[in-house]
């Protein structure tokens, strides 16, 4: 059975090239780059092109490059790092209602150590309700962390817009960015958000899982979490996973550059679905903004009356992979939070389903994903109520 | 001369397996779902993970729920202090002087939060007295961290007594187990520790992987929030590819780990005897108690660092201190604490032996090594003028 994969918010099948890679890192390059002879040197200089890599895609310098093992530290380091150090200049974080867990239970662990922290409400389609966070910001704010894309309904902030607001405000407030389903989807535009810090994940690029990277704006002081060998300029101890890093920067090199070819791709496939399933006379609605103005990446679809879970396996069934929910929490299937937060009721929740594409995705396989939802609608419709 | 090369800093890292590589491959390339993912791509994933932790727990004598994995060494020694640090405010920890930076320094930065740390001393073969560890518990002693094996000169600690002395006044006993594991028998049930650290890419596995021992129903405070993997203690999708490599690694390591160890005593005192034979050279760390792979040396007169430029220009790669360090020009923190003069420190040279190396490497090293020594003197004005 041909397998179709539209779970690319969960993890993205790593790019032919990029293995390829690691496989020659992991067979020649093994050097620690901290070693002090010619095979350390060469792992050292392998971790350095990545950086390069990073820093190009990114628009920054490569010494404000860190590279960590993924989004969830990335963001970690950011929040923690940000709030732990800059405590005695105020206690104030603010971060939005439907961020990742890895942001979300980080400021949650803050409060529990004596952080405030505000979580800005968003509309019906996800965006953060500027005016609530311009109300939010005081002189005790440290830090404002916010995703550029969401992972579950793809709503792209205007960063542009809140940024500034938030410099206006207090420019030393840091600015963190949790990258994470942006990078080589949305364009980085690090200056014009005046942002500080920007996370981001290999794995959702085509990369591998296992790495990802933290940018940090230049003289933006954070503690490290992790103590030791004094790696990444003593900011992120521990021996770097070379073959890792260098696999994230192929992935990051590659995606880039095909990101306006893959992006009209995507958007051409979101569009099909949509089309494909209203014109078959499915009833469905889309979750967060319209697929148009949201993330290339990603559609979130709600079948009223249907359950998601019991749709979701018919599909399987059929080899199509698709998610309710993100994937972090899908063993322990709750509500979702960020649906949630768009106002959305329980039993639409229920009924809603992520589809999340990627570059490698075809016309021909949605095609036939409109064929098997029309057909697995229509039969749960009939044996439904 | 012939050139040859020859890799001897298996302490800084390990070039990886092909069995390894191979075992990782499916789950780079077709593979790659995310375990947290319900469907069958993540199933796959997750089975994969979940197989790897009954490998892991198997060969460390340990249940499958007592592994965590983490992205190496270092951050499996933070979570151990921290979380523990995190659950006992104001508490006391005891560790020793010549620990690896990722827990000497994360004990400074407890001290910065203020709970009270001892570091203990170590004798002029690196080992650590239990009856000095005995002493040093107090009543709000939390937790103690001694290293299974020093990875700069090799000295094994005596750490199943150690654990047994913390146990019976109810102390917590972790140990950094990176450089043991792979080149001595680990098992945390004969050891009786409650954490034990450890990183594939020192046996060759990959980079980015480790993994942590917690012994059932001990609590730990999670460094890092997220989603609700490894038990929620590591959150962040997992490194599968990694985990599935960490395995592997450790199943053919344990497997072989005999015939390896008589193997590489062999070269290694083949190495020690003919370094000896050198003028004015002396063994750093235990005589005996020693990493099968661990040859630590200070020439006198010489620095450590013009010596590993020579080797490397012949092929040969090793170390002065551990990798982390050398690029600092402070003296090795390992050697000071074992009594040893700036001097004798700075001349140091750390030839780590592992699975690749043979009768031949050792040969040629103890061929080349005599001239570069007596070329660097013969440079030195401390050496006329001795």
């Amino acid at each position: 059975m041909q397998e179709i994969y539209l779970d690319n918010s969960a993890t993205t099948r790593p790019y032919d090239e990029v293995i390829e890679l690691m496989a020659r890192v992991m067979r020649t390059g093994y050097g620690n780059p901290s070693s002090n002879h010619a095979k350390g040197m060469e792992a050292e200089k392998i971790v350095r092109e990545a950086r390069e890599a990073l820093a190009r895609a990114l628009g920054c310098r490569v010494e404000e490059i860190m590279f960590t093992s993924g989004g969830t530290e990335s963001n970690n380091q950011a929040i923690k790092g940000a709030a732990y150090r800059h405590r005695r200049r105020g206690n104030h974080i603010i971060t939005s209602a439907i961020e990742h867990p890895s942001v979300l239970n980080c400021c949650r662990r803050l409060e529990e150590e004596g952080f405030k922290v505000t979580y800005v409400p968003v509309d019906s389609e996800g965006y953060i309700l500027v005016e609530e966070l311009a109300r939010a910001l005081s002189a005790q704010t440290i830090l404002v962390s916010l995703a550029h894309v969401n992972n579950e309904i793809g709503t792209i902030q205007p960063l542009d817009q809140i940024g500034p607001m938030i410099k206006k405000n207090n420019p030393q407030t840091l600015f963190h960015v949790d990258g994470a389903q942006a990078l080589a989807k949305v364009p980085v535009e690090l200056d014009r958000w005046q942002a500080d810090l920007y996370s981001c994940s290999a794995h959702k690029i085509h990369g591998p899982k296992g790495v990802g990277a933290l940018w940090i704006k230049a003289n933006t002081m954070l503690q490290p979490l992790l103590e030791g060998g004094g790696q990444e300029g003593g900011l992120r101890s521990g021996t770097e996973n070379v073959p890792g890093i260098a696999g994230f920067g192929l992935a990051v090199r590659r995606s880039v550059k095909l990101m306006q070819a893959n992006n009209d791709l995507m958007y051409g496939l979101k569009e099909r679905l949509l089309q494909g399933l209203q014109k078959a006379g499915v009833t469905v609605s889309v979750n967060g903004p319209p697929p148009r103005r949201s993330a290339p990446h990603l559609l979130n679809l709600c079948f009223p009356g249907i359950k998601a879970d019991i749709l979701l396996r018919a599909l399987e069934q059929e080899g199509i992979y698709a998610s309710a929910g993100s994937a972090c929490h899908s063993r322990h299937p709750q509500p979702s939070h960020v649906l949630q937060a768009t106002g959305l009721d329980e039993d639409m929740i229920a009924a809603s389903l992520r589809f999340s594409f990627s570059g490698l995705n075809s016309v021909a396989e949605i095609d036939t994903v409109v064929k098997q939802i029309v057909k697995s609608v229509t039969e749960l419709r009939q044996i439904l109520p | 001369m012939e050139s040859r090369k020859v890799y001897m800093d298996h302490g800084a890292t390990t070039p990886l397996r092909e069995e390894v590589l191979e075992a990782m491959m499916p789950f780079l390339r077709e593979k790659f779902g995310n375990p947290s993912s319900i469907h069958a791509q993540g199933r796959e994933a997750r089975q994969a993970v979940d197989a790897a932790r009954e490998v892991v727990a198997a060969a460390l004598g340990a249940e499958p729920g007592e592994i965590f994995f983490t992205s190496g060494g270092t951050e499996s020694n933070n979570i151990a202090l921290r979380g523990t640090a995190a659950l006992k405010p104001k508490s006391h920890f005891i560790t020793s002087s010549i620990e690896h930076h990722a827990v000497l320094d994360v004990c400074k930065d407890l001290e910065e939060q203020g709970h009270r740390v001892t570091f203990l001393p170590v004798d002029s073969n690196a080992l650590v007295d239990p009856r000095v560890l005995e002493e040093a518990m107090t009543p709000d002693t939390a937790m103690v961290s001694v290293m299974m094996a020093n990875n700069e000169v090799g000295t094994i600690q005596p750490i199943g007594e150690m654990a047994a002395l913390a146990r019976e006044k109810g102390v917590l006993f972790h140990t950094d187990a990176v450089q043991a594991i792979g080149q001595i028998p680990v098992n945390v049930k004969e050891l009786q520790v409650d954490f034990l650290s450890l990183s594939a890419h020192k046996f060759n596995g990959p980079k980015g992987i480790g993994a942590l021992y917690v012994r059932k129903g001990v609590p730990l405070t999670p460094l890092y929030r997220g989603g609700g993997q490894e038990r929620k203690l590591r959150p962040g999708t997992e490194n599968v590819a990694g985990i599935v490599g960490l395995a592997r690694a450790l199943e053919l390591a344990v497997q072989e780990l005999p015939e390896k160890m008589s193997r590489l005593k062999h070269l290694r005192d083949t190495l020690i005897k003919g370094l000896l034979k050198i003028e004015d050279v002396i063994l750093n760390g235990h005589p005996e108690q020693r990493l099968p792979g661990n040859v630590n040396v200070s020439f006198k007169y010489i620095e450590g660092e013009s010596l590993l430029l020579s080797l490397d220009l012949q092929g040969v790669a090793a170390s002065s201190g551990s990798a982390c360090t050398s690029g600092s020009l402070d003296p090795s923190h390992v050697l000071m604490a074992m009594g040893l003069d700036h001097e004798t420190a700075h001349g140091s040279l750390r030839l780590t032996l592992g699975r690749g190396n043979d009768e031949a490497d050792v040969d040629y090293v103890l061929k080349i090594l005599p001239p570069i020594v007596e070329r660097l003197r013969n440079m030195s004005a401390l050496y006329k003028k001795r």
